[in-house]
């Protein structure tokens, strides 16, 4: 329900992004030395002559029609270039949460079983330090390593899975890894507080009263009641990446969603850039919409209205 | 000046004696924190950094280029090696810092300045303006991812480091807001702000007297998170060639520079990630030890 004003909301900011441009859109985005006829046709064709509501809704009606206007490089329709775009980004998303969540799951259940341990100790480290490498350094460094010393696999460069799906293991190995790691750094912690949180609740110590083992009464009942806040990081963990994931496709070359706005950017493409930053904000509103479907599905408690923890 | 009664909830001297008490309760567990301490270490090491680069650092960073010496590894004359240009790496790190910490604290100050006050307001009278108006607008900024928000502003505005900051300051907005408007919320229903209210204060001065400083400790918090993302944004943008520019010794374009050379030096891009990691680990450190002294459930 509340999702509808914030949709309108993120269309009204993009709109308003373009007109942010000092001066008039259609000089800063031909440059001074443009001609007037120039500037006109510019004008005219991105409707910049008439009244600013009568923009925002033409404007928005072309986006509820799936028209996000034409490349200012190429005439190439925006919808068609991200289309063309997400394939790549999509793919490095969900190998990250893979790796992330690999990663993340054994490592905060193992913290959280034994607080204060060596493991948990090494745990605690291991994310602190996920937290705070930047992961385009990380990738350069996995670059030197993997790919100039060693030559296991491509510096850069990306092949469609379907076209050759071993070489584009090898290209997106890295990448993954690169922002893997720092996501299953968010990921563990919020395992670890949350499962250690639920380790202390009552029904916890009756099921170890009743003479359950303890890999049942962490797998069975603290697990699943841990996993409510995990949820919700894991769709943060996923959103965040739709950004974060610019500077890794900037570093190995990937053609994906995030280097199409940078592309756009300096071709000064700002139709690309307007309809590529909505897409992106729908995206996140539309992976917000579905952790909360999820919370409903894994803690019933929550439909019911009740209280959770 | 005449005092209202309003003043007294509790007596001044009694405020006084508890804000006291609870400093140096703080200090006490802070000090005890050691990973804390460590991230406190490195913060006052970055400022010191920054504040005397030009006596630490070996050569200027931008204008002693001397082309008979490019890409030179670590050695008598440089520390830490030369670029492209035939800079000195280490005197660049050491600028660094100070572009850094510029970074941190312009960003997060431009979002304490204009998020506190606003989550300040809306947590303590809420309403119509509160409920649909402000949050609505706070949802509708987070929806966007924050880099991205920052490279659509960079590219609006124009890139340079400057515009840069600016763009991430207003991407950490919403985050404040929220953060200082629940605070608020859960600080306004305590009984000494009902006692002031009691007693005649005016709203106003509930807000900035009683409610802001028993708000403070989530938003102290958050700042030191956000000036730890504030550094990697910076970075990140000006390693995309939208922030500093190159030039210019900031840590995120002098990964930009090296990007090029990988294969040749691949210690060029070392010195400004390791760097970038210490201090943003620095920064979590100094972030997570604040919150477990202030929250001492979370310390187990």
């Amino acid at each position: 329900m509340l999702a509808i004003p914030v949709v309108f909301l993120v269309t009204l900011m993009v709109f308003s992004l373009m007109h942010m441009l000092p001066g008039d859109p259609a000089t800063v985005i031909l440059g001074q030395e443009a001609t007037p006829e120039a500037v006109a046709a510019l004008r005219a064709e991105l409707g910049l002559n008439k009244p600013l509501p009568v923009q925002y809704f033409d404007w928005l009606s072309g986006v509820l029609h799936g028209n996000l206007g034409n490349s200012l490089v190429d005439h190439t329709p925006v919808a068609q270039l991200i289309m063309e775009r997400l394939p790549a980004t999509i793919e490095l998303t969900l190998g990250t949460f893979i790796v992330a969540t690999l990663i993340a799951v054994p490592a905060g259940i193992l913290s959280a079983v034994r607080p204060r341990s060596l493991t948990d100790y090494s745990g605690t480290l291991f994310a602190l330090c996920g937290m705070s490498v930047p992961h385009f350094w990380l990738g350069m460094m996995l670059i030197i390593l993997f790919a100039v010393k060693l030559g296991w696999v491509p510096a850069s460069g990306y092949v469609p899975f379907f076209d050759d799906p071993l070489g584009n293991l090898s290209a997106m190995i890295l990448p993954i890894i690169a922002t893997g790691l720092r996501e299953s750094a968010v990921l563990m912690r919020m395992m670890r507080s949350s499962l250690l949180e639920a380790l202390q609740a009552d029904y916890i110590r009756t099921a170890y009263a009743k003479g359950l083992k303890e890999r049942l009464v962490i797998l069975r009942h603290a697990l699943k009641n841990a996993l409510v806040p995990v949820v919700t990081t894991s769709g943060l963990v996923v959103a965040g990446l739709l950004g974060g994931l610019v500077i890794t496709e900037s570093i190995f070359s990937i053609p994906g969603f995030g280097k199409l706005i940078v592309d756009s950017i300096f071709n000064r493409d700002f139709v690309t850039v307007q309809g590529a930053v909505l897409v992106s904000a729908l995206l996140i509103v539309l992976i917000n919409l579905l952790v909360d479907i999820l919370h409903f599905i894994i803690d019933p408690r929550i439909k019911s209205g009740k209280e959770v923890g | 000046m005449s005092r209202t009664a309003a003043d007294s909830v509790p007596t001044p001297d009694q405020t006084q004696t508890r804000r006291e008490s609870q400093w140096e309760d703080f200090f006490r567990r802070f000090a005890r924190n050691k990973l804390a301490v460590a991230g406190a270490v490195i913060f006052v090491f970055l400022i010191l950094t920054a504040v005397f680069a030009p006596w630490i650092s070996t050569h200027d960073p931008i204008y002693d280029q001397d082309y008979s010496a490019i890409l030179q590894s670590p050695g008598h004359n440089h520390l830490l090696g030369t670029d492209d240009l035939g800079r000195d790496t280490f005197s660049r790190l050491v600028y660094g810092a100070r572009l850094s910490l510029e970074a941190a604290v312009v960003s997060v100050g431009i979002a304490l300045v204009i998020g506190v006050p606003i989550g300040l307001v809306c947590g303590y009278f809420r309403g119509f303006w509160d409920e649909w108006i402000v949050m609505r607008i706070v949802d509708a900024m987070q929806a966007f991812p924050s880099l991205i928000l920052a490279l659509a502003m960079a590219a609006v505005l124009g890139g340079g480091f400057g515009n840069a900051i600016i763009a991430i300051g207003i991407g950490f907005i919403p985050s404040f807001v929220r953060i200082t408007r629940s605070q608020v919320m859960s600080v306004t229903n305590q009984e000494f702000v009902q006692a002031a209210r009691a007693v005649g204060a005016n709203d106003w001065r509930i807000m900035f007297l009683h409610v802001l400083p028993n708000s403070l400790a989530p938003i102290l918090v958050q700042t030191t998170l956000a000036m730890a993302s504030a550094i990697i944004a910076e970075a990140g943008l000006s390693y995309l060639g939208l922030g500093a520019k190159p030039e210019e010794p900031s840590w995120g374009s002098m990964l930009n520079v090296a990007q090029g050379y990988l294969t040749i030096d691949p210690l060029l891009a070392f010195w400004p990630g390791l760097a970038i990691f210490l201090v943003v680990l620095g920064f979590n450190l100094l972030g997570d030890g604040i919150r477990e002294v202030l929250d001492p459930k979370l310390d187990r």
